[in-house]
């Protein structure tokens, strides 16, 4: 067994000849946090699409030491990777209940109850909201039940796309928490924000992708600390 | 008109108005989950009723013959398509469920066909025949389009259509059937005599729009089915299989229709082209109803049949284009009250 729950090496991404994803590698360890960071349109989303097999690309994902190759989104699911996207893509007409359900499709309807337990616990705002359609949610209420959703599944990795987008602050540091929390019942997390500050904060690694390249990758320790992050995503008027 | 006159007239719209509703349903059913304006409902209303026909002759339908070559396309079609991603686990199950069961099905059908096993045999074996079409049809034709635009998917139903039309010429022949009822009896209700079939209709839609809703609110495989409909791509990211619920929602479309034929094939007389314009007032309702909600789309159906048999009273020669002539109000006013915010449901 890796020690390392997903290795990406040399993936590329295109839309039609636009290469959005330019041989990017990057590994997550088992049980670690990782975050990418970057401005908006460097190719993060596109590259954790590419993960989850919602887009097509070319290169080698290995997800647990095997290669998911060609596999549907639906069937890398079942294997454990679970994609929280940036526009939460959440059944609107649907309650809460019924999104949470949903989350828990490929374990059966067994895997329900215990889990909407569990989502619950963690999430005691959605319990308030389960009979309520998903549509008519607050921003950080729909964030929350997107998480608590792919938590359903018993996700090993969990990749946030902008967790924190959009939100006012003290949901973000809820959001943030909660993502420290996941680390510590044993979910990897790969996360990608433009709060750079904040993924620094509480990634164990970090990359910095630029215009479809990784540019930077170090402990995210060491990168809260280099020059030229600081310059372009921490300093002042580097808020995009 | 008197009052007896209305009675009947609303009895027929009722019976009408059920048959409508079940297609509607199936109609909304279908495009919510797979954006398929599914034209060729109506074959499968003519070829409920015509398989039920043929066997009751003590004939092998062409419709078992139909669900062979299906059968065997489509396992030809998807070994060949993803030759790259397929086990050979996979392609025996494929091999089983698609070739090997619609040939033991077409011989166990040719072998009894004259033995003459009495109507509930020939219902079970036409819902046997039918239902598995749905699937068959949706991976055939509709599948490889799934990312197509709706005109194209559109465009490829009236293909379907057009293809399954020629076919029940084919199969069936040019000459109308009427069956032999389920009850051949008829009771008085007031002043009029009502047939046991046309309660009979009444009560299987009734029946069947209850077990619809308990499927759609109640088990996880429905709501997986809504999941798909109102947020593609947020189904596919909790792991449902959205080609498999495309496949359901064709099955259950299948199903509706032939049972549809079934109830009505005693009623009236069905010709291999009659399910088109069943299955297109079906398709009023569910316009009506946006195509969006089923309960309004039962509504909507209702009122087509009233209209339909009260028009044909009145006015029997403008019967059709009364009914489709009640979609242009109803399209006007949803222009204007729509507004511009459909676009905001796109995924």
């Amino acid at each position: 067994m890796s020690a390392h729950i997903l290795e990406v090496s040399g993936l590329f991404v295109s839309y039609g000849r636009v290469e959005a994803v330019r041989g990017v590698s990057l590994s997550i360890p088992v049980g670690g946090i990782v975050t990418v960071i970057g401005a908006n349109g460097a190719g993060k989303s596109t590259l954790m699409n590419a993960i989850m097999g919602v887009l097509p690309s070319r290169g080698e994902v290995l997800f647990q030491g095997r290669p998911l190759g060609r596999s549907l989104v639906e069937a890398r699911v079942g294997e454990g990777v679970c994609l929280v996207p940036e526009k939460r893509e959440l059944f609107a007409a649907m309650t809460v209940q019924d999104n949470l359900q949903l989350g828990a499709y490929r374990l059966g309807r067994s895997a329900v109850a215990g889990g909407m337990e569990e989502v619950f616990a963690r999430f005691p705002r959605l319990k308030e909201r389960r009979g309520q359609l998903a549509g008519t949610l607050s921003g950080g209420e729909r964030q929350m039940l997107a998480m608590g959703r792919a938590l359903m599944s018993r996700p090993r990795l969990l990749m946030l796309d902008e967790p924190s987008l959009g939100l006012a602050p003290l949901i973000v540091r809820e959001i943030f928490r909660i993502v420290t929390d996941l680390r510590k019942d044993g979910v990897s997390i790969l996360l990608v924000e433009q709060n750079a500050r904040a993924a620094l904060q509480v990634a164990d690694e970090a990359y910095v992708m630029e215009l479809g390249e990784i540019t930077l990758h170090g402990p995210a320790s060491q990168l809260a600390a280099d020059s030229r992050v600081i310059e372009s995503y921490l300093g002042l008027g580097a808020r995009h | 008109m008197n009052a007896t006159i209305a009675l009947f007239l609303a009895q027929d719209g009722i019976i009408n108005g059920a048959i409508y509703a079940l297609l509607g349903v199936a109609l909304v059913l279908v495009f919510a989950v797979t954006r398929v304006i599914f034209v060729p409902q109506g074959e499968f209303v003519a070829w409920g009723a015509l398989t039920v026909a043929a066997l009751e002759a003590g004939t092998v339908p062409g419709t078992a013959w139909l669900l062979a070559v299906l059968g065997l396309a489509a396992a030809l079609l998807e070994v060949v398509r993803e030759r790259h991603a397929m086990s050979v686990a996979k392609v025996a199950v494929m091999v089983v469920r698609d070739v090997a069961l619609p040939f033991a099905l077409l011989g166990l059908v040719i072998w009894a066909a004259p033995m003459r096993l009495g109507l509930a045999v020939y219902v079970l074996v036409t819902l046997v025949l039918l239902v598995p079409m749905g699937p068959l049809i949706y991976r055939l034709a509709f599948q490889p389009l799934a990312d197509a635009p709706v005109l194209v998917l559109f465009i490829a139903a009236i293909g379907v259509h057009f293809s399954l039309l020629g076919l029940g010429l084919v199969f069936f022949g040019a000459e109308g059937f009427r069956n032999t009822p389920f009850l051949d009896m008829s009771f008085p209700l007031g002043p009029m005599m009502v047939k046991a079939q046309s309660v009979w209709i009444v009560v299987v839609t009734l029946l069947l729009l209850a077990a619809l809703y308990a499927f759609f609110e109640r088990t996880l495989l429905g709501k997986a089915l809504r999941a798909t409909a109102v947020n593609r791509l947020g189904a596919r990211l909790v792991g449902i299989p959205v080609r498999a619920t495309g496949r359901m929602a064709f099955a259950l479309a299948a199903a509706i229709g032939a049972v549809s034929g079934i109830l009505i094939g005693p009623l009236t007389t069905i010709y291999y082209d009659s399910g088109f314009l069943i299955g297109l007032k079906g398709f009023v309702a569910a316009i009506i109803a946006g195509l969006a909600s089923y309960p309004l789309t039962a509504l909507a159906a209702l009122l087509v049949g009233m209209l339909e048999s009260f028009s044909a009273f009145f006015a029997s020669a403008f019967k059709e284009v009364i009914v489709f002539s009640l979609l242009i109000p109803v399209l006007v006013w949803r222009s204007f009250a729509a507004g511009h915010h459909d676009d905001e449901e796109e995924e």
